[in-house]
């Protein structure tokens, strides 16, 4: 429960990335790219693809080596951050094996293994996390079921429930939205405006634009550095827009008026 | 083997052996090999490191050679070049663009030929046929206590970390997000692997290890979708094929390696075949809706 900070530490620096440079064998994917996030706030990452959205998140969580630039999570390095679970991160694609023989429950449970003792045995406070997770994705009856057994929105709210499960501070969500129906859209926009009311900090990449003014507070536009960033009603205008997405050709078909 | 035909009484056939050492000794170490390389093998299918493991098999003949002509323990030696192929299949990985099974194939098939051709220059009594085919039947007292040993390190390592190398296999990233350090875990995974090639080169051989790392796993695998149960009937169809395997080459004289392999792999069919869920022979065509 020590995750359920009060609104009175708002202005605490949950993410602070100051000029990450991140490159793939000599290929520039992000450059420049600056962040500061406090306690208490929902940030969108807007971009085309191949903006650095993803690469990003996984130079936030040290998954990808930034030629340069510091990052802090918490106030600490991330390492750090992600023993202290701080951090819950999932990403756009899993990547997992999905005929591995577990059960939504098992996985939801494995979010809890970095705050048990070494030999990851449950315990009653777990029991109850991963069950609260089920239950605010609405995966609760599911529990039983292999992985295997899923349909892929199932399969995103479970990695989903296993990060709320952490109870971290931080949530980094690459692409949380993409394919799930109206209805889980609906749930994952309530409990994310629930989490920020908690004091927690939330940065979600999306290519829903109606997401990020609905609820962000915050919104960076990228590509390969940050081209503004600022607060969503400031920075989330026609020209910025057409600036992240290529330009001067605004889109034919939902175009100018879809965005203002 | 005269036993068989004089008498059909069942309980004989599996009592009479016994009174022979040598086939209590056989039954233990194979069984208790069984049980190591079957709970390995859970591990070994789920984070596809089939190939993996037949590298390691193959890549420790050169150090049990060695070993044998230094007087250390076999054990000892094949640990090292078992973990030094993989060493080295990872440094060449990453330094070259040769893909990583291509690597794989080159690098133990390499070793491999190493302990064949030092096996016919370094004159000593090691019987290449042991090493490549297995000999439970033939084992020594200190290969007992070696395999004993390897046996209790390995079980130690994966109960231990039971649920971090299950994670580990399904989704590593997951584990480094939450602060698990996974190098530790793969070198962990690896080191289980060698150590049970080793004992598992015991009683089936460098040739067949292989099998001993994968077939029991895949056949519990067709049978469950849980982890835990997947891990219980790996290793209890493994125990129970090397303990038939076992029998069946002193009934009929057959070659103990091939035959525990064989039992293995008949049962890997029998799942395959006939599995609740995953076998190809549906009892019930109804559909549940
Ligand atoms: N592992 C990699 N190796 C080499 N280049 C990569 C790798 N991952 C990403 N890139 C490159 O880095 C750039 C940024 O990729 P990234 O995945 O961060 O984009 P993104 O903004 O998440 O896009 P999308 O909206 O499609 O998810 C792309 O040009 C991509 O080709
Ligand atoms: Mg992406």
């Amino acid at each position: 429960m020590n995750s359920f900070t009060n609104q009175n530490s708002t202005g605490f620096l949950r993410i602070e990335a100051e000029q990450i440079c991140v490159d793939y064998n000599g290929t520039l994917a992000l450059y420049d790219a600056s962040l500061r996030l406090s306690s208490g706030c929902i940030c969108g990452l807007v971009g085309m693809n191949g903006a650095g959205k993803s690469t990003f998140f996984k130079a936030l969580m040290g998954f990808v080596l930034p030629s340069r630039g510091k990052i802090r999570i918490n106030g600490l390095p991330v390492s750090r951050a992600q023993k202290e679970q701080a951090v819950a991160y999932v990403p756009q694609n899993e990547g997992i094996d999905s005929s591995f023989p577990v059960s939504v429950w098992d996985v939801v449970m494995m979010g809890r293994y970095g705050s048990m003792n070494f030999l990851r045995v449950p315990r009653q406070s777990d029991v109850k996390a991963v069950w609260h997770a089920l239950e605010r994705v609405e995966l609760l009856e599911l529990r039983n079921k292999p992985i295997c057994a899923l349909s892929g929105g199932q399969r995103k709210r479970t990695f989903l429930a296993r990060a709320i499960a952490q109870r971290s501070n931080v949530l980094l969500l690459d692409e949380p939205f993409a394919g799930v129906d109206v209805r889980t859209e609906k749930l994952m926009a309530d409990l994310f405006i629930q989490f920020r009311k908690e004091g927690r900090t939330i940065l979600i990449s999306t290519h829903d634009l109606n997401h990020v003014r609905d609820f962000c507070d915050l919104v960076v536009l990228i590509n390969k550095t940050v081209l503004a960033y600022g607060n969503t009603s400031e920075v989330f205008t026609k020209e910025n827009l057409s600036m992240t997405f290529g330009g001067d050709q605004p889109d034919p078909i939902s175009g100018s008026e879809s965005i203002d | 083997m005269h036993v068989f035909f004089i008498t059909f009484d069942p309980l004989s056939l599996l009592i009479d052996p016994l009174s022979h050492e040598f086939m209590r000794r056989a039954l233990m170490v194979s069984a208790l090999v069984g049980g190591v390389c079957g709970l390995l093998s859970c591990y070994m299918t789920l984070k596809g490191w089939a190939l993996m493991g037949d590298a390691v098999s193959h890549s420790v003949m050169p150090g049990v050679v060695i070993a044998y002509a230094l007087g250390l323990p076999f054990s000892f030696g094949a640990f090292v070049f078992g973990v030094g192929s993989v060493a080295l299949i990872g440094f060449i990985k990453q330094k070259s663009r040769v893909k990583e099974d291509t690597v794989i194939g080159l690098v133990f098939t390499g070793f491999f030929a190493l302990g064949l051709v030092l096996v016919s220059k370094i004159k000593s009594n090691i019987d290449l046929m042991h090493i490549l085919f297995g000999s439970p039947l033939g084992i020594s007292n200190s290969d007992v206590k070696q395999t004993l040993l390897i046996s209790f390190i390995v079980v130690f390592i994966l109960l231990i970390f039971r649920r971090d190398l299950m994670l580990y296999c399904f989704d590593a990233t997951h584990a480094r997000s939450i602060g698990i350090n996974t190098g530790i875990l793969h070198y962990l995974l690896l080191s289980a692997l060698s150590l049970s090639a080793v004992a598992g080169l015991q009683t089936v051989g460098i040739i067949l290890v292989v099998a001993m790392l994968v077939t029991p796993g895949a056949t519990a695998y067709l049978l469950t979708d849980r982890f835990s149960n997947m891990t219980f009937l790996a290793v209890v169809s493994s125990v129970l094929s090397s303990v038939i395997g076992v029998y069946v080459s002193y009934w009929s004289d057959i070659e103990t390696g091939g035959s525990i392999v064989l039992v293995q792999t008949l049962f890997f069919l029998l799942a395959f075949l006939f599995a609740p869920r995953y076998g190809i022979i549906k009892f019930n065509n109804s559909i549940d809706l």
